[in-house]
């Protein structure tokens, strides 16, 4: 029963990330209909710029691993994978913005090649280790717990958790009270009808991808906190992972994708605990080719028929 | 890409030379230079580098001038098999150096074997390698030994109950898991969780958890430096602190950077130590350390061996002549390699010496010699 326990907190905070990074595929999918392939990238992104970030703001500002450090390292990070999202958006997705969306997506692929080859030139192909931003250990639970007590709960599974859910009730609170949420649930609504009301497309699309780029840059430092190390190619498995977390949830679903995410990251847990690592990744993905088969809309998502 | 730029830049300048084409023998290396096993393939191509400059600078073999041309496999999966393709077909080089993972020597050992060219691994140390054919040769030895050698060590310090930890993506983790507790278990040993993960993996705490469980004395990890440095890392988190056992697999550049302590009073065996007061590897690791600017480890020392051995070969052979270079390669007896004494056997292994590390306060510490 501890062990089962134990399986669902390791699970439950790598669920976490996958929930970060499965916010950026569902609003971006939610306002352009687009997978952006590119998204895990901009994951390990954000494990870079914390990479690089971390041991200056550690000198300049002379807090210690505490934190304050994590505090002052995320936004960093998240300002960081912003850019980089609205960038790609501008210069790789815009000027295809009206063509056959396969040729978008196959750029998003191409994005996504260029950034996982392009990292392992510029930062080196060696998985590198990511500067200890708070000392990670093991929190002491109350004896009163009884055998519960007995429970491994890290202090960076608690960051990790904390944060993730505080980032999504704030970027709850700019989609459903700001007037850019109401434009970009206009959008997503019917682009035309938005447009014709006002709504300037460039500038919420662009929005949009830097909101979703700042969650996904979160969760690099996030997930790197709790395995220092990080490589280039570390975005490939974490973005499919999320992916499936959205497409679970029901792509376009803000609350969608969390649920999707933590529910990978424990379904994760209990299969490679109790069954094989080696099923690990097939049922992850079959749980796709199930959801795409019997509830294409995902648990919380409204099924839309297409309008011919 | 500088990786490769340069080479074939390099390869230019030789053919601007004059009359040089003719005088080259190409040699052709394949190695993970970018990817997660970057460091193996980086170490191993310094090293060989090394030996080829060195070769070169006392005016060649048989009065020509060896060229090393480089293949990147990418870490990937697929990808070693390619490049041992276009080195043969394209490049017509006469003999193979590579790979370091044994999953990527046995996708390009059999199109060596199939086109007749000698390939030389440098530190593949899974059986199968050189089953594959009368032209695959390595400088190191295999798993059966290493498995060995680490069970007797486990035995010794009377560690009766271990948990081991595979990574079932590598033909290397998996033999060396099997060698390891065939001997282990056949003498006293006890089995009591058998866990596993794939090459890639960052999560390891519910792999760790059930084996938490099992209260083993030791666990015994047979993987590659990337993973090994986070589960190590992982387990002190959740409480698991017993020592760590593994393989070569372990050297990496980022193995105790990543671990920060967390692998401490962990056990590896390996080839070689920068310990080791022999002349011939302080030489080696000084040389080394004077050309690259870091510290050499096993891939590197192994790397450099496997080139001169071919080296020493071709010059044996009196040319280039795949059947003849097969045969003077078989013949290797007694090299003085970094890594030790070197005489390949009929089935193209180096019997040599192992050596056990410990991990001490952010260092490999020498523990011992075991001769097979």
């Amino acid at each position: 029963m501890i062990e089962f326990l134990q399986q669902l907190i390791n699970g439950l905070a790598q669920g976490g990330i996958y929930a970060l990074i499965a916010l950026g595929y569902t609003m971006v999918y939610g306002v352009l209909r687009f997978i952006n392939f590119a998204h895990g990238d901009i994951f390990m992104l954000g494990a870079f710029a914390g990479f690089y970030a971390g041991p200056a703001v550690l000198r300049i500002t002379g807090v210690g691993p505490s934190l304050a450090a994590v505090l002052l390292v995320l936004p960093i990070a998240m300002l960081a994978c912003a850019l980089a999202g609205m960038a790609i958006e501008r210069l790789c997705y815009r000027p295809l913005r009206g063509r056959p969306r396969l040729t978008v997506l196959i750029t998003a692929i191409g994005v996504s090649l260029l950034l996982e080859n392009g990292g392992q030139f510029v930062f080196g192909a060696n998985p590198r280790s990511f500067p200890e931003l708070i000392t990670d250990r093991a929190l002491v639970l109350p004896p009163a717990l009884g055998s519960l007590a007995t429970l491994t709960i890290t202090l960076s599974q608690v960051l990790v958790l904390g944060i993730a859910l505080l980032l999504l009730g704030g970027l709850r609170q700019v989609v459903g009270r700001t007037r850019t949420g109401l434009a970009m649930r206009a959008l997503s609504l019917n682009p035309t009808a938005a447009q014709l009301m006002g709504v300037d497309l460039d500038r919420i699309i662009a929005l949009t991808f830097g909101l979703g780029s700042a969650l996904a840059g979160a969760a690099g430092i996030l997930a790197s906190i709790q395995q220092p190390s990080i490589d280039p190619l570390m975005g490939i498995a974490a973005g499919l992972k999320a992916f499936v977390a959205a497409v679970l949830g029901g792509i376009g679903s803000l609350t969608g994708a969390v649920v999707g995410g933590l529910l990978i990251g424990v379904l994760e847990a209990l299969v490679v605990g109790y069954l094989s690592p080696t099923y690990r990744d097939p049922i992850v993905f079959g749980v796709l080719i199930l959801i795409l088969l019997f509830r294409p809309a995902g648990l919380l998502g409204r099924f839309q028929p297409e309008k011919v | 890409m500088h990786s490769r730029l340069l080479p074939a830049l390099l390869g230019l300048a030789l053919l601007a030379a004059p009359a040089a084409a003719q005088d080259v023998i190409k040699i052709g290396e394949f190695a993970s230079m970018t990817g997660a096993n970057a460091s193996f393939g980086r170490q191993s191509h310094n090293g060989t580098q090394l030996a080829i400059d060195e070769i070169n600078a006392a005016g060649g073999v048989l009065g020509r001038r060896l060229q090393l041309i480089l293949e990147d496999d990418q870490s990937t999966a697929g990808q070693a098999a390619t490049a041992v393709q276009k080195l043969i077909a394209q490049d017509k080089v006469v003999a193979l150096l590579g790979e370091v993972a044994s999953s990527k020597s046995l996708e390009g050992a059999p199109i060596a074997q199939r086109n007749k060219i000698p390939m030389i691994s440098p530190a593949s140390t899974n059986p199968k390698v050189t089953e594959t054919g009368d032209y695959i040769f390595r400088v190191c030895f295999i798993d059966p030994f290493q498995g060995t050698v680490m069970a007797k060590y486990a035995l010794s310090k009377g560690w009766k109950k271990i948990a081991v930890l595979t990574d079932v993506k590598q033909d290397y983790s998996v033999g060396l898991a099997e060698f390891f507790v065939k001997y282990y278990t056949a003498n006293g040993g006890t089995i009591v969780r058998d866990q596993k993960y794939s090459s890639g993996d960052k999560e390891f705490r519910a792999q760790i958890t059930s084996i938490k469980g099992a209260a083993p004395d030791a666990v015994f990890v047979p993987g590659y430096y990337g993973e090994v440095a986070l589960i190590g890392k992982q387990a002190r988190l959740l409480g698991l602190n017993v020592p760590l056992l593994g393989g070569d697999g372990w050297v990496g550049e980022s193995l105790l950077p990543v671990a920060a302590g967390a692998l401490d009073g962990s056990f590896f065996s390996a080839h070689f130590s920068t310990d080791d007061t022999r002349p011939a590897v302080q030489d080696f690791v000084r040389k080394y350390r004077a050309k690259y600017n870091s510290t050499p480890d096993d891939m590197a020392a192994l790397g450099y061996d496997s080139a001169m051995i071919l080296a020493e070969a071709i010059k044996r052979a009196g040319g280039t002549d795949s059947a003849k270079l097969r045969d003077a390669i078989a013949a290797t007896k007694n090299h003085a390699g970094i890594t030790g004494v070197i005489t390949l056997d009929a089935q193209r292994n180096a019997a040599k010496s192992a050596v056990i590390l410990t991990i001490n306060q952010g260092g490999f510490k020498f523990q011992e010699t075991v001769a097979p």
